[in-house]
């Protein structure tokens, strides 16, 4: 079952520079998880480690947000495209939550 | 350095205002590869906050393609700060995720004054450029050049060695 998969330039470094790459599942995170066994460290940027869709991601089946689809869940079809695209956001405000990202050594004081 | 029109920034700085306080944000796409930031894209604030902004998903998407479709990159990212500097903020340098972006910042603090700042985002790692502000009709290489604010060119935000 092949689906295409658009990667945005951020993660290109996983797969060879490559725009669109291919890969198989019947869900979203089978398809990551397939995709992980030939680019390596893509599934870490894309899903974090409690299992959940990463903050940083926008990921689309067709024309749809997966995040409306039932996320790393969602069903996927021969043919589907499916698009990830670096979510666009911040502001003044530091949350937490959304402010340490995987691998950023925490604990240290704010550089300013 | 950022390259940029006057009429583009004079168009960011209105959308900014009209936003005011909630935080406005968008795009200025340009041929890709090419480093011109030629065509001004407001977005919706989706966060529609004070605080936080955040492309809407769907929009985004749209605009993403259509910029795919005409060969082009997104050139400048740009957002306002409303009672602070235009600085990136934690928040903003988590999500920065196009690494050959400008990530342009304004500040409406100020009620008659902008403080428009430019930044590259990569890897977590801040770096404050020129912005050369480029006015249509005017020999090239009479423009002005601006460096707002004092603060340091780089700042690593990964505090290694601290």
């Amino acid at each position: 079952m092949a689906i295409e998969v658009r990667i945005p330039t951020i993660l290109r470094s996983h797969t060879s520079g490559a725009k669109i790459v291919e890969g198989a599942g019947d869900t979203l995170g089978d398809l990551f998880a397939d995709l992980d066994s030939r680019h390596d460290g893509l599934k870490g940027r894309l899903i974090t480690d409690t299992g959940g869709l990463h903050r940083f991601v926008n990921v689309y089946i067709n024309d749809e947000d997966v995040r409306f689809l039932g996320a790393l869940e969602a069903k996927l079809s021969d043919g589907d495209s499916v698009t990830i695209l670096p979510a666009v956001a911040g502001g003044a405000l530091g949350f937490a939550a959304v402010a340490v990202p995987r691998g950023l050594r925490v604990g240290s004081p704010a550089a300013r | 350095m950022l390259s940029i029109d006057r009429a583009i920034v004079d168009a960011i700085v209105a959308h900014a205002r009209r936003d005011h306080p909630d935080e406005a944000c968008g795009v200025v796409a340009g041929p890709a590869g090419s480093d011109l930031a030629t065509r001004h894209i407001p977005m919706e604030n989706a966060a529609r906050s004070m605080t936080f902004y955040e492309f809407d998903s769907m929009e985004q998407l749209r605009v993403w393609r259509e910029m795919d479709d005409r060969d082009e990159a997104p050139v400048v990212i740009y957002h306002s700060h409303t009672a602070t500097e235009a600085y990136p903020s934690r928040t903003d340098v988590s999500f920065a995720g196009e690494p050959d972006a400008h990530y342009l910042l304004v500040s409406t603090r100020e009620p008659d004054s902008e403080e428009i700042r430019s930044f590259r985002i990569v890897a977590g790692v801040v770096t404050e450029e020129k912005v050369r502000i480029l006015d249509a009709g005017v020999d090239p290489h009479a423009v002005q050049s601006y460096m707002f604010g004092q603060s340091p060119a780089t700042v690593d935000y990964e505090c290694s060695g601290r």
